[in-house]
Order: C-alpha cells, then sequence, then structure tokens
C-alpha cells in the first residue's frame, strides 16, 4: 500500500522549511522534497559537514535561523534529499474543485547520478521551488570567466570557491551587494561593482531607505573597507577574450540603459545578474492561475493563505513574487499553516504573521520598482551576439525570424530555435521575449527536469489520470 | 590557510582526487566537480556544438547546462550539482573534440 502523506513540500529553501515545520507542528504528516544534497535552497546554500566550518554563518545572513528551524523539521517530517522533481500531476476530486479523495503525484529522480525514479504521493502540496538568476545578453556573455552573480554566491557559500581573482560585479538589484561584499570579503579583488539602474551612490540605496539599513550599511563598510568603486547608471555591456574572460566594456548608462561613455576593466571573472526568475514549471503543470509581478514576471497567484488556484495545491515564496529570504520565510509558515487549516486542525490565526508578509511584500514591490530592466539593453547586443547560449541563436537570427513574420517569443522560437537547447529557454527567455515585443509569458514545460527515456517508458502507466505506480 | 577559510574557521576533510581527461583535479571532499574544475583554474571544458566555442560553468545552480561532463560513462551529468567522490573519472567534450581543457 502506497504511503499517501498529507502535505508534500517541494523545496527545502526558506519558504519551504517555514511551512513544512508549520504544517507538521500542527499534526499533518508532511515530506520534503529538494533536488540539492543539503537544505537552504539557493539563499540558505551552506557548505557540507566535511568543510567543518567553526562560523558557518559568516557568509551568511540568517543562516542559523534556518538550520534551527530544519533541525526542528528533520525530526518531525520525512526528507527527500538529492530528489529531482521532473513532473507533478493531480488525480481525483470532484470537476467542481472540490479536495475530497484528491491526490497530488510527485515524479522524483532521486541521486545526482544513478538516479532513480520515485514517485511521491500527497492529499495536498506546497510549491516553495525558488528562482534562478535572470541574465541579460550582451557580446562576450558567454565566454569562460563570466558568471551570473547566483553562480558566483553558489560556489563561495556551497564550497568555498572565490570565483576569480579579479571580478566585476555587473547588473541591477540589491543582490548584487551581498554577492560583491562575499566576494571581498573571501579575497577577490573586486575591480568594481556596476548597478545598471541606481540613479544614485551606494549613500542613497533603495535598501536603506527601505527598513533594511543596517544590511545594506554592513555591505557598504565591506566595499568601502576593500576600497570597491560602487558605480550607479553603469553597466558592462561586452566581455572580452579569446577562450576566457580577459576584459570587460563598462559604460555609463543614460535613462534608458543606453551606452553613453565606455572604458575598459581588466578582470578574470564577471558575476552579472538582472533580477530573478521564478520556477514556475510545476504550478504550470498543475493549471495554477498566474499574475505579473510588479516587473512584468509571471508568478502563481495565489489568495492571503497562499492557495494557488487549484485546490489543495498551495505555493510560496519566489514563486508567487521575488521578494527575498525573509518574506519567503514568513510566506511559507502562512502556507503551513493554511495547509493545516484546511485540513480540518485546529490552527489559531496569527494576524501578526499576516502583517509581516503585507509588509515585506510592500517592500519587495518597492525594490521592483526601484530596479525595472530598462529597455536600452538591446542597443548593447550586435548581430553576432548570442541571445541563447544553448542553440547558439545570434541576434541576427531572431532578427531574420521576426522579418518572417514572427510577432511572438513562440514563434520566433520555432523559427530560429532560442529556447529549445538544454536549459529549455530558462537562460534566454526573458530576453527572447523582450525582443519579441511582448512580456515573458509562464513557461511550460510538460517535464520540469530532463529525464532519461527509459524512465518515462517504465512508468507503469505515463501520466494518465488513474496512475497508482510506485518504485 | 586562504580567506574564505579563515572566514569560516574551515578545517576540511583531507582533499582526494578525481582524472579529468586524464588530468588530476584536487577536490575538498563535499565540493562539485564543476565547483573542484572552477577551484584548479579550469573554466572551460565544453565544445558548443556548431560554434565549437568552451563553456564551463555559468549559472552554477543546475539551471543552464553549459557544464555538463561525462563522469564515470554517464553521460550529460551538470558539473555543477554532480557532487566529485574519490576515483571519479571525469570526461569532457573539450577532449572529444581535440583542443586540450583550457586552464585559466
Amino acid at each position: 500500500m502506497t504511503r499517501v502523506y498529507d502535505l508534500a513540500v517541494i523545496g527545502a529553501g526558506p519558504a519551504g522549511v517555514a511551512g513544512a515545520l508549520e504544517a507538521s507542528l500542527a499534526g499533518l504528516d508532511v515530506v520534503v522534497i529538494d533536488a540539492a544534497p543539503r537544505p537552504g535552497g539557493q539563499y540558505h546554500r551552506h557548505l557540507p559537514d566535511s568543510f567543518h566550518a567553526l562560523r558557518p554563518g559568516a557568509l551568511h545572513h540568517g543562516l542559523e535561523r534556518f538550520m534551527r528551524q530544519w533541525e526542528a523539521l528533520r525530526s518531525r517530517a520525512e526528507i527527500l534529499l538529492g530528489h529531482r522533481v521532473w513532473a507533478v500531476e493531480r488525480t481525483g476530486g470532484d470537476a467542481a474543485g472540490g479536495t475530497a479523495g484528491a491526490t497530488v503525484t510527485v515524479r522524483c529522480l532521486a541521486g545526482d547520478r544513478e538516479e532513480r525514479p520515485r514517485a511521491v504521493r500527497a492529499r495536498a502540496l506546497l510549491i516553495a521551488t525558488g528562482a534562478h538568476d535572470r541574465p541579460l545578453p550582451f557580446p562576450g556573455w558567454d565566454l569562460p570567466g563570466v558568471l551570473t552573480a547566483g553562480g558566483a554566491q553558489a560556489l563561495l557559500k556551497g564550497s568555498l570557491v572565490v570565483a576569480g581573482r579579479r571580478v566585476v560585479v555587473s547588473g541591477t538589484g540589491p543582490f548584487l551587494l551581498p554577492v560583491a561584499a562575499g566576494l571581498a570579503r573571501a579575497g577577490a579583488d573586486v575591480r568594481g561593482v556596476y548597478e545598471a539602474g541606481g540613479r544614485f551612490g551606494l549613500a542613497r540605496h533603495p535598501l536603506l531607505a527601505a527598513g533594511k539599513a543596517a544590511e545594506a550599511a554592513g555591505y557598504a563598510a565591506v566595499l568601502a573597507r576593500h576600497r570597491v568603486p560602487y558605480r550607479g547608471r553603469h553597466a558592462v555591456v561586452a566581455a572580452h577574450g579569446e577562450d576566457t574572460l580577459t576584459h570587460v566594456t563598462v559604460a555609463r548608462l543614460d535613462a534608458d540603459w543606453r551606452p553613453v561613455a565606455t572604458r575598459t576593466v581588466e578582470c578574470d571573472t564577471l558575476a552579472c545578474g538582472y533580477g530573478f526568475v521564478p520556477q514556475l514549471e510545476l504550478p504550470v503543470q498543475l493549471g495554477c492561475a498566474t499574475r505579473r509581478d510588479a516587473d512584468g514576471t509571471p508568478v502563481v497567484a495565489v489568495d492571503a493563505g497562499r492557495r494557488t488556484s487549484v485546490p489543495g495545491v498551495y505555493a510560496a515564496g519566489e514563486t508567487t513574487g521575488v521578494g527575498g529570504a525573509e518574506l519567503a520565510e514568513a510566506e511559507g509558515r502562512l502556507a503551513g499553516r493554511t495547509v493545516a487549516a484546511d485540513r480540518g486542525l485546529r490552527v489559531p490565526p496569527l494576524p501578526a504573521l499576516a502583517r509581516r508578509v503585507d509588509r515585506l511584500a510592500a517592500f519587495a514591490r518597492a525594490l521592483h520598482e526601484a530596479y525595472p530592466v530598462r529597455p536600452g539593453w538591446r542597443d548593447w547586443l550586435r548581430d553576432d551576439t548570442l541571445v541563447c547560449r544553448c542553440e547558439e541563436v545570434p541576434l541576427s537570427a531572431v532578427r531574420e525570424a521576426r522579418r518572417l513574420g514572427a510577432t511572438d517569443a513562440r514563434s520566433v522560437k520555432l523559427l530560429a530555435r532560442p529556447g529549445m537547447g538544454w536549459c529549455q529557454g530558462r537562460m534566454c527567455g526573458y530576453a527572447v521575449a523582450c525582443l519579441a515585443g511582448e512580456d515573458p509569458a509562464a513557461p511550460r514545460r510538460p517535464i520540469a527536469q530532463p529525464v532519461r527515456l527509459g524512465d518515462l517508458a517504465g512508468l507503469e502507466h505515463p501520466l494518465r489520470k488513474d496512475d497508482r505506480d510506485d518504485p | 590557510m586562504r580567506p574564505p577559510y579563515e572566514l569560516v574557521g574551515a578545517r576540511p576533510d583531507p582533499a582526494f582526487e578525481i582524472s579529468v581527461d586524464g588530468r588530476p583535479v584536487p577536490v575538498v571532499p563535499g565540493q562539485s566537480v564543476g565547483a573542484a574544475l572552477h577551484a584548479a583554474g579550469v573554466r572551460s571544458w565544453r565544445s558548443t556544438r556548431f560554434g565549437g566555442r568552451p563553456r564551463g560553468l555559468f549559472c552554477g545552480i543546475g539551471v543552464c547546462f553549459d557544464c555538463l561532463v561525462t563522469v564515470n560513462d554517464v553521460p550529460a551529468l551538470r558539473a555543477c550539482v554532480t557532487e566529485a567522490r574519490p576515483g571519479d573519472r571525469v570526461r569532457t567534450s573539450a577532449a572529444d573534440s581535440g583542443p586540450e581543457v583550457s586552464g585559466r
């Protein structure tokens, strides 16, 4: 007999762990699933035990708090780390949307190489799959040595690897500050932080105005101590080198991000990021309604209790709007409590928690408004600049597709193939949508992770409504 | 001790080696294949299909698939999310297509 959990939580980051803990404290039988070998997600990524770090929190804001929650959760819930989820299906329940008898099947691959298929069933699902970096293309962005800001951060937080010796940080958004500060403290020569959007210097950074003064001042102090220049309304508009990065072109930008003056900065590494893309494959597979966030990004639509439009399916954290780890944790807690209440348990209302979510969400909206991506980045591209890294599609091919009559991102993709490679448009999707003249759409990827054909063929009743298999 | 190790007070378990296209690369236990390569100064280990361009880590978190390697004959693994194990034999497409793995 297959075990059916009360709640499956996908994602062991701040939202997932907080949600799972609340739900299990309320009495639910909870399983937590994450692809990584350790909990934390991207924000609380931390070192393996084999590093024996005396001060693991030195590189992190709030890691101790997260690890306390994790320890509390471990004894109460089933934990499945190293499990990549490639599909979710909802079966049963009545057509009117009732939840009676409905279950969700979460299809995973366990292990990072000799992977084994595994199906997990639950009566409710909390989606807390987080987000990844949103890059913008520019000439040379495919050169080795160019990393996403999150990638540079992951190397440092997860394995104490400093991304380079001489590093430039560029992009837009508050995330550039911890990345640059972390690299500087870890011994990198950070040659500059170039914030495309900031009109003002660090002294008038929006983080200061938005109640994060202590955190922002901490980063500012680190950058000052290491003599790292911070330039608002500047960005790296080209990366150069034969087989690896040797220097970048930094431009001063106008209000729309068109370059007005350029200079060269030597470096072996560039960490860049222009915000984040929520990972929506799984909620879209389930048919959850989406909405546009303040910056036009598609996110999962939820009610005040974090319920999606699909009964029994909840979402928290970056999938419902990018807002950082603190907001994600608060949303996760709220979601866990809602699931417990919806499953008939007595959960006293916590108005302070709802107010906290509202306050942090307002802060997130303010940051989105402070850091919009401006259209002038298109002027950074040349005809031969790759827009899609996987299929090596240059800007000229995207333009050709448009000339041939492709008026939306999907037609551009079908004609010129951007987004059809390994990453399935995760890296170029935003840029291709912008170049096609539309807001990015929610991703439609019926398979969220690459799956070997043998594993697909091995399903007893592949993706059928009455599927009941379990390993 | 290097600065990031001092920062967190790390005293890692003894390093081991993996073989990358026949060349030894040191690994701190717990590191991914991609992190170990990047730490060893190897910035690229894949050649693109059309342009033959070098690629290595880009997203670093398993999303972009630029860092694919073959480990112990298992193909198409993301180096950035595949934890290295003692004795691993890593083969790269940079080696398949001729040119040496390029260092920093």
